[in-house]
């Protein structure tokens, strides 16, 4: 990263110059470094000393309780809850959206009148307000009045509680996810598709890999795999912030089932006003955050290499 | 099998399979603007029917409108996506040409902040800022609810890129002719970043038209609600009544940005996919 910084700008020839462009590039800097500071430095600082306080919204004083906060934190069977149902429903998307995406785009790809029609109709959950859709799944999946249940009772099958049934709801909401990123990922790998050469594919024909399961394999896989990492790593941010269809759908319930980290953060910080405590879940999300994010610069590099 | 019959079995079990695809993904849309225009009775007898036998399109969105003020949450999402582009644009070009083409104290420092800020989501700085923003009795306006976006680092970074592949001479003969810098940006560099600052709008526009997180953190007045937020105000309010006006209220709310999805696919596409930063 730090050599993409180094670039080589026109060497202003005269002293006066030079002060000049100094001058200038401080001011057009200058907007940005203010809320720089006042949008992410100064929170980060507050909310790293929140997180060593008892201070709660609204309270006129408050006191340090050094590390009590993390204990409770770690201790906390809500918290632990959130944080597992989160890594259950990643542990479902990413696959899900990932798999589907990437067979979506390869059988996409060969596809020339009919492709602009499947790329509509795949990328279009993306454009849509989630709360919107969320309401509309309601009543997809509603035990009573559903065209889901209604198939499965045609068939014989017990109707499902799919959102207050604490052991469906949650990959209930895995699939809603699926459904919303797997055009996104599709859109990803039919770029990478594009950038392999064709004459590969030929000269892979004359290697004896005739069948497309063994052009797959052999030459389309192999060359996809940066573009998977990457599709990857960013599916696995987008569906660790899960949020929406949470608030919108099940409120964290049945049961806790569906409660997943961002919800609780919500709840402590902006319902519950336990500020301090808050601040703590935030930074605990923010490492889980900035792991993904050290994966993505170190795949992002890679890619740039490639 | 003889190759053209192979050819048109693949093609068929290709099409067969994406077309499964396309069901799931369409199955809610279909179904939103189905139950939008079907009368409470047929609800729950007609499950699995598209079509109603009797036209209730009228008193559906009629009863939506009336019942919730979504010309007024569209307005508010247009107000406030606009406000946050046009401010994320007026401070990030500025930067990214400094970053690309000038030399100033502090430049790389700036340039890893940018870096490391691409990392940190809205969600990080959230507490902190809602807590400014309570004590300042800030709440509950449009400000609040565009501060945390007037800096994009994306936007930054985007157009750093976009602007380092300019061209040098352009930018010296400009000085030479006794352009300021202030005229080179926004007159000469500006114009040639055409494509990134499209995309990026689309970007941002799609990105804050549907963020559910933020409006809901600091807005608790209805007449401010964006379209996520005033959905789900609506949907609270009519949960178990009104499924059908419910439907009608989804589609006056989602359809702003499908219609715009539908005109412009690829800048669309291009706008959203460019990066995985969400």
């Amino acid at each position: 990263m730090a050599s993409a910084v180094a670039i080589s700008a026109p060497r202003p020839t005269s002293r006066r110059q030079v002060l000049i462009e100094k001058l200038i590039g401080c001011g057009f800097v200058f907007p940005v470094c203010v809320l720089l500071l006042l949008l992410n430095i100064v929170p980060l600082g507050v909310l790293a000393l929140l997180s060593f306080t008892d201070y709660q919204m609204g309270a006129v004083d408050f006191g340090f309780v050094g590390l009590d906060n993390f204990a409770k934190a770690l201790g906390d069977p809500v918290f632990r809850r959130a944080v597992t149902n989160t890594l259950i429903y990643v542990a479902i998307v990413l696959p899900g959206s990932v798999v589907l995406g990437l067979f979506a785009a390869v059988l996409i790809h060969g596809r020339l009148g009919s492709r602009p029609f499947y790329e509509i109709v795949y990328f279009l959950p993306i454009t849509t307000t989630i709360v919107a859709m969320a309401a509309v799944w309601q009543i997809v999946l509603h035990p009573g009045l559903g065209p889901v249940n209604a198939v499965l009772q045609r068939l014989g099958f017990e109707p499902v509680m799919f959102l207050s049934d604490p052991a469906f709801a949650l990959p209930t909401l895995a699939v809603i996810g699926i459904w919303q990123l797997v055009g996104f990922n599709m859109i990803l790998f039919l770029a990478g598709l594009s950038a392999i050469p064709r004459d590969l594919y030929e000269a892979a024909e004359i290697d004896g890999c005739g069948s497309p399961v063994d052009r797959f394999l052999t030459v389309t896989w192999p060359l996809l795999g940066p573009t998977t990492m990457f599709v990857i790593v960013t599916s696995s941010i987008t569906s660790f912030k899960v949020f929406d269809t949470v608030v919108a759908m099940t409120k964290g319930g049945p049961m806790g089932s569906t409660e997943v980290l961002l919800y609780a953060i919500y709840l402590e910080g902006f319902q519950y006003f336990n500020s301090s405590y808050a601040s703590v879940l935030t930074l605990i999300f923010l490492v889980f955050i900035l792991i993904f994010a050290v994966i993505q610069t170190f795949v992002l590099d890679k890619r740039v290499h490639y | 099998m003889s190759a053209p019959v192979r050819r048109f079995v693949t093609l068929f079990l290709v099409h067969a399979a994406l077309l499964v695809g396309a069901a799931f993904i369409l199955l809610p849309f279909v179904w939103m603007l189905a139950t939008s225009i079907k009368p409470p009775e047929e609800l729950f007898t007609a499950q699995l029917q598209i079509l109603p036998d009797r036209f209730y399109g009228v008193e559906n969105y009629r009863f939506a409108l009336e019942n919730a003020p979504l010309l007024r949450f569209a307005l508010n999402g247009v107000i406030v996506c606009g406000g946050i582009l046009v401010v994320q644009l007026l401070t990030s070009i500025p930067c990214a040409y400094a970053l690309a083409k000038l030399r100033f104290p502090g430049r790389n420092l700036l340039m890893t902040l940018v870096l490391l800020g691409l990392c940190i989501p809205v969600q990080v700085p959230a507490l902190p800022i809602y807590i400014g923003l309570a004590y300042t009795g800030l709440l509950n306006t449009y400000f609040s609810m565009m501060l945390p976006f007037f800096l994009s680092v994306f936007a930054i970074f985007l157009f750093r890129q976009f602007f380092r592949s300019f061209p040098d001479d352009i930018i010296h003969a400009a000085r030479l002719d006794g352009m300021s810098e202030f005229e080179i940006v926004w007159r000469i560099v500006t114009p040639s970043a055409w494509p990134a600052i499209a995309a990026f709008s689309v970007f941002s526009i799609v990105a804050h038209w549907n963020d559910l997180y933020w409006p809901l953190i600091v807005i608790s007045d209805i007449e401010l609600a964006t379209p996520p937020l005033g959905m789900l105000f609506f949907a609270n309010a009519e949960s178990g009544t009104n499924y059908g006006a419910l439907m009608a209220a989804a589609t006056i709310l989602t359809a702003p940005l499908v219609i715009a999805f539908l005109f412009a696919r690829r800048r669309f596409i291009q706008g959203i996919t460019m990066t995985g930063v969400k």
